[in-house]
């Protein structure tokens, strides 16, 4: 599978990373070794009849009832906000 | 006495017996840190307040002759990636370079309840991904043994710190081998516990089906006690359970009598160092003659475990690191035009490059055009693996094979190479990848003095039988101990 510079900066614009034009350089090559190592070996193996698996372990849904219980004060949470204020956390402008 | 040479459960003897205080053994660990923290970069926070202030309410409780936990006032270090109330949690990373938790890991507070005194947050990998702690926005951690060579990663820091006596013991995470590989290259004792066995809560994701928080520890007796304080069910993590073996004390018992272990001739072949092969056959006569039972077996998914836990853990990588958008907390760039050129560029500026390496590929993988030829293919892979395992179970109790090809490399030589440098966790990953507990015990050391690891592989909810099999090694062998460094 090649990997050109367009998927890079396509994947990057789905996944919200800025990334310079050395660092599409380089990572182009990165992920073309990467995806190409990885799919070459992993497609020498018939997996047909093989279900996918998630989680190794019998896992399922845990349900609790519904209490409403002591959380975090709205202060605490907003000590680690960039910006804040009125007991808010500040963003720029979403709606036009 | 050196205090700091002491193992967790030797200082928490001597504690009780009052030959020693636990200001004074907290003391000789923080002048240790002061000593050697800025040679090997362990640590990236030194609680040196709190810690004070932990061993003397501690010592207090003692003095009272009040009831002591199994852990009162032996000194740890926490991997960055795990919360801490009120101190940095940085992961490694800018993007959480001032991101200060109000809350604590379910196993921190696990570990404060049963009396360990907190000495700070260790160094890592950038969000735990990397095999040689060469990626963390703090700087490289250096191997104590040798400071032009790598640690081992992601706890890279975890390690080095048990290693060269600035904790007592500590906490990793280990989502691909992170907690093994470093304490192989370090000489430690690291175990990846099975998956559900410690909670996560409070552990910052990286591949949430792999994660799991693991203890670095001096010798397999204080793997045991730190298991004991940190293992089982919390409400807040609802894949965590109890199973119930919990107090893993009880398997420290010198019986590998009859005890079936496997030996996979794939494990000893390809690129690994002779020296380590050599080791590890070398551990397994020790078995043998000490009555266990060595048969050779296959697992020829070997080559397959590797590849499939890039695809799977980027892809889980690239989602869960989707919170980090520079608005509720962590790291926001400083300027913008609009929201989504904020995203970009707080993530851009935050994240390293392995870091972002790793979520394109994920985003690669998850991709409508690649999400069946990629993601399922590699979820398929997956279950042959786990399959291929639960069959060797069948015939064996543990398997024994070498936690990484090499000893610690120097540092450097493998960032040029990607799929040199990923090769490191070619011998861990199935472990997590198929749900096992592993545990790495070190097994001598190769020509130029550096520390060889083998790995105990057991079932899953096993741990029971690796520490007893690990503890009957380290019996009779002796064990590694600890690293002077020279001070």
């Amino acid at each position: 599978m090649a990997i050109t510079k367009e998927d890079i900066e396509r994947l990057a614009d789905l996944a919200r990373l800025n990334l310079t034009p050395e660092e599409i350089e380089k990572l182009t090559g990165d992920m073309e070794t990467i995806i190409n190592y990885s799919m070459n070996k992993l497609n020498e193996l018939n997996t047909d009849d093989v279900l996918p698996m998630e989680h190794v372990l019998p896992i399922s849904n845990v349900f609790r009832e519904d209490i409403c219980e002591k959380s975090f004060d709205r202060e605490e949470i907003l000590k680690n906000a960039p910006e804040k204020a009125e007991g808010c956390f500040l963003v720029p402008k979403v709606v036009e | 006495m050196e205090l700091t040479k002491l193992t967790a459960c030797k200082a928490a003897d001597k504690i009780r017996k009052k030959e020693f205080s636990v200001p004074e053994l907290t003391q000789a660990y923080l002048d240790r840190i002061g000593e050697l923290n800025e040679k090997i970069g362990a640590y990236i926070t030194v609680c040196k307040q709190d810690a004070g202030k932990q061993a003397d309410n501690i010592q207090k409780k003692i003095d009272n002759n009040g009831e002591l936990p199994l852990l009162a006032g032996i000194p740890a270090g926490i991997s960055d990636n795990i919360c801490t109330s009120g101190v940095l949690t940085s992961c490694g990373s800018r993007m959480l370079s001032n991101f200060v938790p109000p809350y604590d890991a379910t196993a921190v507070k696990k570990l404060s309840q049963n009396g360990a005194v907190m000495l700070g947050k260790l160094n890592m990998d950038e969000f735990a991904m990397g095999s040689s702690n060469e990626t963390s926005w703090y700087g490289q951690v250096k191997n104590p043994l040798d400071y032009g060579r790598v640690p081992g990663g992601s706890s890279g820091g975890a390690a080095a710190a048990v290693a060269s006596q600035m904790a007592c013991f500590a906490l990793g995470s280990d989502t691909g081998g992170s907690v093994r590989l470093a304490s192989s290259f370090c000489g430690v004792v690291g175990l990846k516990p099975t998956y559900g066995a410690v909670s996560r809560y409070g552990l910052v994701a990286f591949a949430s089906s792999m994660d799991q928080i693991a203890p670095v520890t001096r010798d397999v007796a204080d793997c045991a006690a730190v298991m004991n304080s940190i293992a089982g069910h919390d409400p807040l993590d609802s894949t965590s359970r109890d199973y119930g073996h919990e107090d893993y004390t009880l398997s420290l018992k010198s019986d590998v009598k009859g005890l079936k272990i496997g030996l996979p001739k794939e494990y000893f072949s390809g690129g690994i160092q002779k020296e380590v092969k050599e080791k590890v056959l070398d551990a397994a006569k020790v078995f043998e003659s000490l009555g266990a039972e060595i048969e050779e077996i296959s697992l020829p998914l070997l080559e397959y475990a590797l590849p499939a836990y890039y695809i799977i853990s980027s892809a889980e990588a690239s989602s869960n690191l989707a919170q980090y958008d520079g608005i509720k907390y962590g790291y926001r760039t400083r300027q913008f035009e609009d929201l989504v050129d904020l995203y970009k560029k707080t993530r851009g500026e935050g994240f390293g490059e392995e870091v972002k390496r790793r979520i394109l590929v994920g985003t690669y993988v998850l991709g409508a055009g690649n999400y069946d030829a990629c993601y399922n293919k590699a979820l398929k892979v997956k279950r042959m693996i786990f399959e291929e395992y639960q069959n060797a179970y069948q015939k064996v109790e543990v398997i024994l094979v070498p936690t990484a090809p090499s000893t610690a490399f120097k540092i450097g030589e493998k960032t040029a190479d990607l799929l040199d440098m990923y090769l490191n966790d070619v011998y861990t990953v199935p472990v997590n990848l198929a749900g096992l507990c592993a545990i790495s015990v070190p097994c001598g050391f190769d020509s130029s003095g550096l520390p060889v690891g083998m790995q105990l592989i057991g079932k899953p909810y096993d741990e029971g039988t690796i520490l007893r099999a690990a503890f009957t090694y380290e019996k009779y062998t002796g064990g590694n101990g600890g690293i002077d460094c020279g001070i």
